[in-house]
Formats: structure tokens, C-alpha cells, sequence
């Protein structure tokens, strides 16, 4: 799908597929490498998609990200089947976290990923419904 | 520090990447939480940890991390070392702790991804 000047692209995510956990990131890693974004763009957006995407391996069923180009622009939209965020603004503390054992085994739920994806975006908005999901809209200026 | 001098330093087994033991790495990171790592490591860094699974490579891909060190012997399964061959990672494994193999590596001149830190060789 394109838009009337950027690049548009959706990938999908599945919850417990660790094995897979972290392949959409870097493809989307690749794409904006190949397009001559600068490396510490790139690495900034491969860090926060690789949070989101973590997150939705680990506590959704389902999810989808979107990346959207537009030349001045890398738009991330990560939204997920799942059970949602209660309480957004402590799940934005940094070291709070919900993680399984199984999840802190993987190097991940250790209440960093939120944190981490503000820390590389511009521009970053949590919205969730409790037993429905969450969406994240991340924003990186090029 | 070129990976050559870290497999002698930590007297390493190399898993893959024999051919590239001339890459340089700028500082260094050990850490065993993949989250921490993504928030602190330095592109180009060498990363040691104790985390041998394909999340530690997806990390290292992901935050530009130049090679990594697995500590207190534990090796990677061969589906981890295969997508670190497939995106050209180096894997290096010591039977050292994690403490002492990025202390020598310090006294060596290697530095850390701290703020503060440099990269240029010890006093």
C-alpha cells in the first residue's frame, strides 16, 4: 500500500512466538536501512519496534505493526489483540513490569520496554482498553 | 579491541564468525537483561552475556551490537547460532563469569557504554 508520497507496510505479530520474536523488527531494520535513513535513526526505530513487538509476543494474542515512511517521518502503529495496560502511567515507570517467569528468561519483562521506546521516539502515545489491547503510536523524525 | 584480542583476553571458543576475528569493538556491555541492553549499549559495542538464545542475537542485530561473548560456558543452540551466522554475528563463548571476563577486558582498555566512559586506551 502507498500513500500519495510515503511507504506504507504492515507486518503481524503472534503472541508466544518467541521463535519468531524480533524478525519483524529487523526487517523493518533492513527496510529503512536500504532506504539511506542514518544509522542512528535506524538503530532508534529498530530499538522501539523491537520493544513493541517483545511486547506483543509476550502479553497479546495477536498484533500488527505498521510502519508508515514519509520523508521526514517514521511512523510506527503496533496494535494488539490482548489484555490490555491498566494502569499506563505506572507501566511507564522504569522496573515495573507484569512479565512471566518465562518471559524474564528471554532477557525481556524486566519493566523496561515502555521506558525504552519513549527514550528512542519523538513523539510516543499509549492508548488501551483492558481485555481488548493496546495500541502504541510511535513517532521518529529522519 | 579487535575480536582476536578478546578471544585471547577471555580465552574463548569461537561458536561463528572465525573469519571476521579482525572487526573492532568499541566498548563494551555485559548484561543479561536484553531490555537493559537495548537501553544502554553503544552501536558497536561488544556485548557479554550470560543469555544464550536467539533474543541475545535479535538484541545485538537490532542495537548494532558488533559481536558477542557468552560467559560462564554457556553455548548457544544451533538454531541461535544459525541466525547469528545468517546475519554474520560473531559468537564467541569463555568459561569465565561475566565479572571477571569484563574486568580483564577493561584492564585490557576496553571500556563500558556509560556516559562517561571513552574509548581511547587506558592510562
Amino acid at each position: 500500500m502507498m500513500g500519495n508520497e510515503g511507504f506504507c507496510r504492515e507486518f503481524e505479530v503472534y503472541g508466544g512466538d518467541f521463535y519468531n520474536a524480533g524478525r519483524v523488527s529487523t526487517e523493518i531494520k533492513e527496510i529503512l536501512r536500504q532506504i539511506g535513513i542514518p544509522a542512528s535513526t535506524v538503530r532508534r526505530a529498530a530499538i522501539a519496534a523491537y520493544e513493541a513487538e517483545m511486547n506483543v509476543v509476550m502479553y497479546a494474542r495477536h498484533g500488527k505493526v505498521r510502519l508508515e515512511l514519509t520523508p521526514d517521518l517514521i511512523r510506527l502503529v503496533v496494535r494488539d489483540e490482548g489484555p490490555g495496560i491498566e494502569n499506563i502511567e505506572r507501566a511507564m515507570q522504569e522496573g515495573y513490569s507484569t512479565a512471566s517467569e518465562e518471559m524474564r528468561e528471554m532477557g525481556f519483562g524486566a519493566g523496561m520496554g515502555l521506558p525504552n521506546i519513549q527514550k528512542n521516539s519523538d513523539r510516543f502515545t499509549i492508548r488501551s482498553e483492558v481485555s481488548v489491547g493496546t495500541e502504541l503510536d510511535i513517532e521518529i523524525r529522519v | 579491541m579487535t575480536l582476536a584480542e578478546v578471544k585471547e583476553i577471555l580465552e574463548c571458543a569461537v561458536v561463528t564468525g572465525e573469519d571476521r576475528l579482525d572487526i573492532e569493538v568499541k566498548t563494551g556491555c555485559g548484561c543479561d537483561l536484553m531490555s537493559d541492553v537495548l537501553s544502554f549499549i553503544k552501536p558497536h559495542a561488544l556485548l557479554l552475556t550470560g543469555l544464550a538464545n536467539r533474543q541475545a542475537v535479535r538484541t545485538a542485530q537490532v542495537a548494532d551490537v558488533r559481536a558477542i561473548v557468552f560467559v560462564r560456558g554457556k553455548r548457544p543452540d544451533a538454531d541461535t547460532v544459525a541466525l547469528a551466522k545468517e546475519k554474520d554475528l560473531p559468537l564467541l563463548v569463555t568459561d569465565l563469569r561475566l565479572y571477571e571476563a569484563c574486568g580483564r577486558l577493561y584492564m585490557h582498555g576496553l571500556r563500558g557504554c556509560g556516559a562517561n566512559q571513552t574509548t581511547g586506551d587506558p592510562e
